[in-house]
């Protein structure tokens, strides 16, 4: 009974989820099996993109699932804890991540990639669900693609970041997570965007996502000027995430840094958060970020030698 | 003869739908130069009771890939039917398995469509990559995934793990002077630290023990086997002659 009243209501989130299907479904592709289907695509045809719980409110069943900050002791853990930054200056745009996963509080990795390469020319930053962010930007890839095969250029990072946006506005309420900026040069020079799943989106110069956030703009918004070099850069970039890893328990592990220039973008490298702290990123003892190191036997708590002896 | 008047006012109940439950165990990979190691424990229980001593949660997909799942065993079991047939289709079109990396994505997009009612199971696929190197994928249960080394899922995640860190990737050591840390095991190193591992983790966790399967996949032209003769009870178990060659090598674990 209450299956039919669903089946014909214009407002369940199951047909909610009937109308985002049909909002984002391509001619040619339907959402989720746009994998090979080993050369039986018409075998994809016709059956559901995504599957839902048959119950009245398939969020609330996801939630109660899923949802490791209503309840911990919950069964599906999905990945969490980020922190990520961009800002774009004269010389690009600077991308910078770390690299920590965590489940509850276990670590669940260390190593994970939160940049995605979209394509050579746009970079997505991951925050939020894993999964979510990796799916979606995977499948934004795929249509810049075909952007490019149909429009012979290449997609502005305006209208790559609205797709994803009005992709994933489409299953607002359904419990997707993520927050995420798109990143690139374009003809309009570089740029970057902010989207999340809830569908806001953000032209601007400097963002940060993620429970560390707060710390690397503290460190940002300190060390941001237009004019910095290449080198400058980079080394704000790094030294925002270090911060935010040293301070944010859900951050930390490594970090990895991103330059976009006119031609693309550039890997710079994966730097060890520990060995920031002690050794720097050039990798010399001593001069590490951490204050205790830099303040190494020239505090009261650690006085040099002179003034022990003197005491 | 009951008096209605008397029977308490029916109090509302709450019903919530949950088809999940926890069944234990724990899996493991390792990836060698041009192997891969990939194994589980047979244990499955459901809260303190032990439902059998036999249920293996490593299957061969194909000569080059291996998929170990882990947590809600009608669900796991449920994907590798679903994964097997995909595979299938695509031998049926390509007339040939399909490569370790897209298999990896294959998983992926399976279990995202499955992102609003998710799959609840830690899948960890194990193989050769088509450059000859051994691969080791592991995934969340709505599908993100990454490359890596080695990884531990399953009830005794956090205690394996850590040990792996130590003995594959060498974190918290530092080589003696002069010296540095492969960046590569043995074949038989490896299975040693599986066999430790697991037999540990039988110790600490009630959850784990009974049976240990390991399954090797080794690269065509690879010499990882020479060196673990003293290794009994290796099986083969490769289907085809052009392909590259697995093996599955059975313990007995503790079972109280």
């Amino acid at each position: 009974m209450n299956s039919l009243a669903e089946k014909y209501s214009t407002t369940s989130p199951l047909s909610k989820l009937r109308k985002a299907q049909q909002l984002a479904e391509d001619e040619e592709l339907s959402d989720a099996m746009w994998g090979s289907s080993a050369g039986f695509g018409s075998l994809a045809k016709g059956i559901p993109s995504f599957t839902v719980a048959p119950v009245p409110d398939p969020a609330a069943f996801l939630r109660l699932h899923t949802d490791d900050h209503a309840d911990p002791n919950c069964r599906i853990k999905i990945q969490h804890g980020t922190t990520t930054l961009a800002f774009r200056y004269k010389g690009g745009v600077i991308v910078a991540v770390d690299s920590r996963a965590t489940a509850g509080s276990y670590v669940a990795s260390g190593t994970v990639k939160k940049v995605i390469e979209i394509n050579p020319y746009l970079l997505g930053t991951m925050a939020g669900g894993a999964a979510d962010c990796q799916y979606w930007e995977t499948y934004l890839g795929m249509h810049c693609r075909l952007h490019e095969l149909r429009n012979r250029e290449r997609i502005s990072v305006s209208a790559a970041s609205k797709y994803l946006s009005n992709l994933v506005y489409s299953y607002k309420g359904m419990g997707l997570s993520m927050g995420t900026m798109i990143c690139g040069w374009d003809k309009t020079g570089p740029c970057i965007f902010y989207v999340d799943s809830d569908g806001t989106r953000l032209k601007g110069d400097l963002f940060s996502v993620g429970s560390g956030s707060t710390f690397a703009y503290g460190v940002l918004d300190q060390g941001y000027h237009w004019d910095l070099t290449d080198e400058e850069a980079q080394e704000l970039g790094r030294r925002s995430i270090y911060a935010a890893g040293h301070r944010d328990a859900f951050s930390g592990n490594t970090c990895n840094l991103y330059h976009v220039k006119q031609d693309g973008w550039h890997f710079i490298g994966n730097y060890d958060l520990s060995k920031l702290h002690y050794e720097g990123p050039n990798n010399v003892a001593g001069q590490g970020y951490g204050y205790d190191v830099r303040t190494e036997g020239r505090t009261s708590a650690n006085p040099p030698p002179a003034a022990t002896a003197t005491a | 003869m009951l008096d209605m008047h008397s029977v308490p006012q029916q109090q509302p109940q709450g019903r919530q739908f949950n088809p999940y439950t926890e069944n234990g165990g724990t899996i493991l990979a390792i990836a060698g130069a041009d192997f891969s190691v990939i194994a589980g424990d047979t244990r499955q229980s459901e809260g303190y009771s032990i439902q059998t001593r036999y249920a293996p949660k490593v299957f061969r997909l194909t000569d080059k890939a291996v998929l170990a799942v882990n947590g809600f065993a009608a669900d796991g079991n449920m994907f590798v039917k679903k994964v097997r047939q995909r595979l299938e289709w695509y031998r049926h079109a390509h007339a040939k398995d399909m490569p370790i990396r897209a298999i990896a994505r294959l998983i992926q997009t399976m279990l995202y469509a499955r992102r609003f009612f998710p799959y609840y199971v830690y899948n960890i696929l194990g193989g050769i990559e088509e450059d000859g190197t051994g691969a080791v994928y592991s995934f969340d249960p709505v599908g993100s995934y990454e490359r890596e080394t080695c990884r531990a899922a399953g009830a005794a995640q956090s205690l394996v793990q850590p040990f792996l860190d130590n003995q594959i990737y060498f974190k918290n050591q530092t080589p003696a002077a002069g010296t540095s840390f492969p960046s590569h095991l043995p074949l038989s190193t490896v299975l040693s630290l599986v066999i430790d591992s697991f037999t540990s983790a039988t110790e600490r966790h009630i959850e784990v023990g009974d049976g240990l399967e390991m399954y090797v996949v080794l690269a065509r032209e690879s010499t990882a086997l020479q060196g673990v003769e003293g290794i009994g009870g290796v099986q083969e178990i490769t289907m085809t002659e052009e392909g590259h060659r697995v093996f599955v090598i059975r313990r007995e674990l503790k079972k109280d």
